[in-house]
């Protein structure tokens, strides 16, 4: 069965995080950066959620639900950054 | 009454996150969600009384499907304008008016609004007007665009949050 | 039956990644960072959610995927807002072919 090979799923997660990359260092304002990096890390709740299955550790899913979190955090404080005002505002 | 609110919506995330019935873990989770809804409840919940009506729940349940296949369509639309070789977009800010009145069925208009057909909402002002960044603009005029955009899920949200 | 949920689990996981591929496509094709903003937020959220309900069915009815989904739903939408505010307020420009822009006509007014 061709979806029981882990790479079919793997191979364009790290092909989209490569392209998120390219944005990250090609980006020609500060903003297309914010955006690559707060994508990167829901990319990164995917490739936990693709660990609970093809790994035997189930703890990857707690990983991935804090990652949201946090990864939903950094978003907001950057943008809170980019637009030049205190945290508290 | 905020209190049990947000101590009913805390237990019920630790009992899913949980998932189990063993006693001690029981016994954690409601100390926690004691101290988390004695020290936020007036911070997250506005409008209490609303909570424990079914009706409201009813319609959250019928929202639900409607929300999912109008996600589906703004994927396939995004995947058209990206595959296309000549990129046919017309991208622009316009204004849209909505009558939702409180703050939580606002936030969750804006959610829907950038998660369905080529629109993302920009800024939520206090006095009810969305400015919403839209892919391939359609209509410039604030009647048109509202009834383009905000009309797919107005009625139903303001059953479940109005 | 659990074979076939196994596979329908494994199905879906497949569609959610060919949407991620798909909005970091978009990503880097697109040409501002509003319109990145909307090809990226949509399709990696319904792709990701897509990937966390397949690992829902496939690995045994973790509830903790759908929690995860509720959070993913969430805040995707509110990061992306917020960006696109923060990078409105920093004059940030549109696309130069862009139709229309009411937030920079009525900015002094809000």
């Amino acid at each position: 069965m061709i979806l029981d090979i882990p790479a079919i799923f793997a191979i364009p997660l790290i092909v989209c995080c490569f392209l998120c990359l390219y944005r990250v260092l090609r980006g020609p304002t500060a903003a297309d950066r914010i955006v690559a990096v707060d994508i990167l890390g829901i990319l990164v709740v995917g490739f936990c959620a693709l660990f609970v299955i093809y790994t035997p550790r189930a703890f990857f899913m707690d990983i991935a639900i804090a990652w949201a979190l946090l990864g939903f955090l950094g978003a907001l404080t950057l943008a809170k950054y980019l637009e030049g005002k205190g945290l508290d505002e | 009454m905020k209190k049990l609110v947000l101590f009913i919506v805390s237990f019920i995330t630790w009992l899913i996150l949980t998932w189990t019935v063993y006693l001690p873990s029981l016994l954690i989770g409601v100390g926690v969600s004691l101290i988390v809804s004695f020290w936020f409840a007036d911070i997250f919940i506005r409008h209490p009384q609303n909570f424990f009506q079914i009706k409201r729940f009813l319609y959250l349940l019928l929202y639900i499907p409607i929300f999912i296949f109008y996600c589906i369509v703004a994927n396939l639309d995004v995947a058209y304008r990206v595959l296309h070789p000549k990129l046919p977009i017309e991208p622009g800010i316009v204004k849209v008016k909505t009558e939702l009145s409180t703050l939580t069925g606002r936030v969750a208009l804006a959610n829907s609004i950038t998660l369905t057909p080529g629109t993302l909402t920009v800024e939520l002002t206090d006095d009810g007007y969305l400015y919403v960044h839209w892919i391939n603009v359609k209509a410039i005029d604030v009647e048109e665009a509202t009834k383009m955009i905000v009309k797919k899920f107005e009625p139903i949200l303001k059953e479940v949050f109005g | 039956m659990n074979e076939a949920v196994v596979i329908a689990g494994k199905v879906l996981i497949f569609i959610g990644v060919i949407f991620d591929l798909l909005g970091c496509i978009g990503l880097v094709r697109l040409p501002d960072v509003y319109n990145r903003l909307q090809a990226a937020t949509k399709c990696v959220t319904l792709g990701t959610c897509f990937i966390l309900f397949g690992t829902f069915l496939a690995g045994g009815f973790l509830t903790k995927s759908i929690l995860a989904i509720i959070f993913v739903v969430f805040s995707s939408p509110t990061a992306a807002h917020a960006i696109a505010h923060a990078a409105h307020r920093s004059k940030i420009k549109l696309w130069e072919k862009s139709v229309v822009d009411k937030y920079e006509e009525e900015k002094e007014k809000v």
